[in-house]
């Protein structure tokens, strides 16, 4: 087995590894706990719980924002649910139907046991949550309401109406504030990672810079976590909010952290359709729209006329047309890239030309008016609110847009990277999902992660540390890493080239979009590995940015993070080049079945990819750890 | 509301201000843009043409774009968040403004606010209110199953309508008096009216109350929070938070086992 990537996953049968682990592994006594000291980095729900849990548990934490609130950060803005095998609604619900359901959904690229685990703890969830006050949607005996999402035949989603992420964030980031007036967890906001210490091949810290004072200042632990989420603004639009980034894990990387299945990105089919040039980010529909909505285009290419003087036989519904079992209700991958083929056939609508029609005049005349505006009554709200058009009465235009990145910081089953002492949780890491992830799962991960997977694997890599201080902040390694942070910030300032940051990372989201987009061939992804460069180093030498590094900088601050997805879209190419094969979120246009469809090679590619860095300007090598899937019998994905 | 994007020549007018100490000025700026366009995307863009003609971009922070963070707020006009009714800067568009236009865009006013630089403020009072009590004390894996205690439909949907609050702090950015109290009732009112949220229920009410008072003015009842608020908070939270800051204050605590 290749000694970087050894997965640690336990042996026995797959209902008992966790169980089984959780005893194996070394502990830390109580009151050895403030003994240690953990860096957190990210306040989403994977970082906001796992300090607080930390802090509960009697560990000194530091908590790292860049957000001048940790309430801020993107799991916020997650509408549909959270997926638990609860089985409240009594219709067949289990442990293994979850673990089952979220591996064949990852189409058979997610490793078993972190996935089983990942459902066994998905109970717990919901119990922490609930007491802290999260207000799911509630019966009217009071008892927890579900609902059934994408992917699964059993309702097992728990919803904060369209708010889910949201209050789960809030639950989460109450109980770190409630360690910080503990004084357990030291909280630094506005505070963004720039550089990740090592000394002797372990984690021993990180370099930060004030986002209101510039200082760079060294924080050293004996553990760094990075809970940093994902990296879905390589495409420079996205559903993502417009500080996330890849830098923490980027920079992890250049430090010897394997990156894994770049390649594995989701696209969600129900987003607005960018309005012009000028857009800053995508805005998503919920998928539930699907239930009502018809999807439509033209037959005719460039049909300029309104919607309604189109008569219904010149319309082409292709899903239902192609698919006329699942209809519109196909899973993500296959509506986006339905839409896509239509759209580049030249059936787009729009100003743009750049949508397809999701149309509800069929529903309202079914149903009135009422029900439908009760049950999508905000979301037409948002639509109108955003297009200035009036769902109701003209269908809506949508168009696919990238959403979540499965790919992250290979970790073990432990959540620790292949570097010792440094750990990645949540969308971070690349465990739990393989090549896509399910509806409401993405919030289940990062809590799982937070609340009760990492603050048991961690002790077990502390315990052997008792008795050694941190290693201090004056030692050569921080005080090197604080002079490249400053040469860099230096240099970015000095370049005084003649195009904004936003202006490359609007060209490179477009060169990532158009060849590691929705559907990628050779052609396209060997372009992009030779084109990417090339603006890289336009970027490099013509980039402007103004003022100084001693003050509030938002240019400087975009500078750096999007250097670094500059290099993960090279990354990404490569990894898609080299996967020989279509899976979830990975479609490649050579492999597909006759019928269209995404086509694995379980064969060949049954693994999962994990990249080292091997320095500027050089080739990286891949790793592969291979997958093997002992509970769960691989085959074709088929909707027909 | 036409579905015809158009162009609009709007004046901007913009308070620049370099750092927290620095006296503050107003930049006139001309601006073209499309209706189409978000208020943040043409802020985006008059950024991009400054940028190039080599003036620093004024910042200002926004996040999202969904107005679920609660990161961006400006006052647009002299109303927090601008024109639009229930709608965070970031939601709003320019089809809300004709050609034309002169708009004043200046940071969130509160002395509880003090500006970073030009849009940019500090609202960190806000996270020290949570810090003294907004929360329920349950360490993880103490919880019990989440059906074991049944919440009646109406005090959660009730406790979720405070729970919406994004914490921007539009209330009190657009309270004469810079209180602080919309967001406070909230976020107590969030706990108080859930049956995990009793057991601290008048200690979590008087320490956050009076924390509040340590960074905010007072409350007079003008209701502008609730009008500026993106996600319409009601004014009845504060007055079911002053019943339980007043109830707190004169209960028998002991025997209520509460100190």
């Amino acid at each position: 087995m290749n000694p970087l990537i050894n997965a640690k996953i336990p042996a026995g049968d797959i209902a008992e590894k966790w169980e089984n682990h959780k005893f194996s592994m070394n502990l830390v006594n109580p009151s050895n706990k403030r003994k240690f000291e953990i860096i957190v980095v990210g306040t989403g729900l994977a970082g906001a719980s796992a300090a607080a849990t930390l802090g509960e548990l009697g560990y000194r934490v530091k908590a790292f924002t860049f957000h001048d609130s940790p309430r801020r950060a993107h799991s916020i803005a997650a509408q549909g649910g959270i997926n638990a095998a609860k089985n409240y609604t009594n219709d067949g619900d289990s442990v293994h139907r979850l673990f089952y359901d979220t591996v064949k959904g990852g189409d058979y690229r997610s490793r078993e046991a972190n996935v089983h685990r990942l459902a066994e703890v998905s109970v717990n969830i919901i119990d922490q949550a609930t007491a802290q006050g999260v207000p799911f949607a509630r019966d009217y005996g009071g008892l927890l309401d579900n609902r059934s999402f994408g992917g699964a035949q059993v309702s097992r989603t728990f919803y904060a109406r369209g708010q889910t992420g949201q209050q789960l964030l809030i639950g989460a980031y109450s109980a770190l504030m409630r360690q910080v007036a503990a004084g357990t967890v030291e909280l630094h906001s506005r505070a963004e990672l720039l550089d990740v210490v090592t000394k002797d091949g372990q984690a021993c810290g990180i370099v930060t810079r004030d986002l209101v004072s510039g200082e760079v200042t060294p924080h050293s632990a004996h553990a760094v976590v990075l809970a940093t989420g994902g990296y879905g603004n390589v495409y420079f639009l996205s559903t993502n909010a417009m500080m996330c980034n890849v830098t923490a894990a980027w920079r992890a990387h250049r430090k010897g952290a394997l990156f894994a299945n770049p390649c594995y990105t989701q696209i969600h089919p129900t987003c607005i359709p960018a309005s012009d040039d000028f857009q800053s980010k995508l805005t998503l529909m919920s998928e539930s729209l699907r239930n009502d909505g018809r999807i439509w285009v033209p037959e005719t290419k460039a049909d300029n006329r309104g919607a309604g003087d189109i008569p219904e036989n010149e319309r082409d519904y292709y899903l239902e047309r192609k698919y006329p079992a699942f209809g519109n209700l196909v899973p993500r991958d296959v509506a986006s890239r339905n839409a896509k083929t239509v759209v580049d056939a030249g059936h787009g609508v729009g100003p743009l030309a750049n949508g397809v029609y999701l149309d509800f005049s069929g529903a309202i005349a079914r149903d009135g008016l009422d029900a439908i505006s009760a049950k999508y009554g905000n979301l037409f709200d948002m639509y109108q609110r955003i297009t200035g058009e009036n769902p109701y009465q003209t269908p809506m235009r949508i168009y696919p847009a990238t959403h979540y990145t499965m790919g992250g910081l290979w970790v073990d089953y432990n959540l620790m990277t292949n570097v010792k002492g440094l750990y990645a949780i949540g969308e971070a890491n690349f465990s739990d999902h393989g090549a896509n992830r399910l509806g409401a799962s993405a919030l289940m991960q990062g809590l799982a992660d937070g609340y009760f997977v990492l603050p048991y694997t961690i002790g077990d890599g502390l315990a052997g540390q008792l008795g050694s201080d941190p290693v201090p902040t004056t030692d050569p390694v921080f005080t090197q890493a604080i002079a490249g942070v400053n040469d860099t910030n230096r240099r970015w300032l000095a370049t005084n080239g003649t195009k904004s940051v936003d202006h490359y990372h609007r060209e490179l989201g477009r060169l990532v979009w158009d060849n590691i987009g929705m559907a990628r061939n050779k052609a396209g992804l060997q372009q992009a590995v030779t084109d990417i460069p090339a603006l890289k180093e336009e970027y490099h030498k013509n980039v402007r940015v103004l003022g100084s590094a001693d003050t509030l900088n938002q240019s400087l601050e975009k500078a750096g993070r999007v250097a670094d997805f500059f290099e993960l879209a090279e990354l990404m190419a490569r990894d898609a080049l080299q996967r020989e094969e279509s899976c979830g979120g990975h479609f490649r246009d050579e492999h597909q079945t006759p019928e269209g469809e995404a086509q694995r090679d379980d064969e060949n590619f049954a693994h999962v990819a994990a990249w080292e860095w091997t320095g500027e300007g050089n080739t990286p090598t891949r790793h592969q750890e291979e997958l093997t899937f002992d509970n769960v019998a691989l085959s074709q994905r088929s909707y027909k | 509301m036409s579905n015809n994007a158009e162009i609009i020549n709007v004046t901007i007018k913009v308070w620049r201000q370099d750092g927290p100490t620095s006296e503050g000025r107003f930049e006139t700026h001309q601006q073209a843009i499309s209706t189409h366009a978000s208020f943040l995307e043409m802020l985006d863009l008059l950024n991009e043409s400054l940028n190039d003609q080599g003036h620093e971009p004024i910042a200002f922070e926004s996040d999202c774009r969904e107005g679920i963070c609660g990161t961006c707020g400006v006052m647009i006009n002299g109303r927090a968040h601008g024109p639009q009714k229930a709608t965070a800067t970031c939601q709003l568009h320019m089809r809300e403004f004709s050609d034309g236009d002169e708009i004043v865009i200046e940071p969130f006013r509160a002395s509880g606010f003090p500006v970073i630089r030009d849009l940019a403020v500090d609202r960190s009072p806000l996270d020290r209110i949570i810090e003294s009590g907004g929360y329920i004390t349950v360490n993880t894996g103490a919880a019990s199953d989440a059906n074991l205690t049944p919440v009646p439909k109406e005090a959660s949907d009730q406790a979720f309508d405070a729970a919406a609050c994004i914490g921007c702090g539009a209330c009190v950015a657009a309270c004469p008096n810079s209180a602080g109290q919309l967001f406070t009732a909230a976020k107590i009112g969030h706990l108080n009216l859930l049956p995990q949220g009793q057991a601290e229920r008048w200690k979590r009410t008087e320490n956050m109350v009076e924390t509040m008072e340590e960074f905010f003015g007072s409350c007079t009842n003008h209701g502008e929070c609730s009008e500026a608020c993106p996600k319409e908070i009601s004014l009845d939270f504060i007055a079911f938070m002053n019943r339980d800051y007043l109830k707190a204050k004169v209960k028998n605590r002991a025997l209520t086992g509460q100190k």
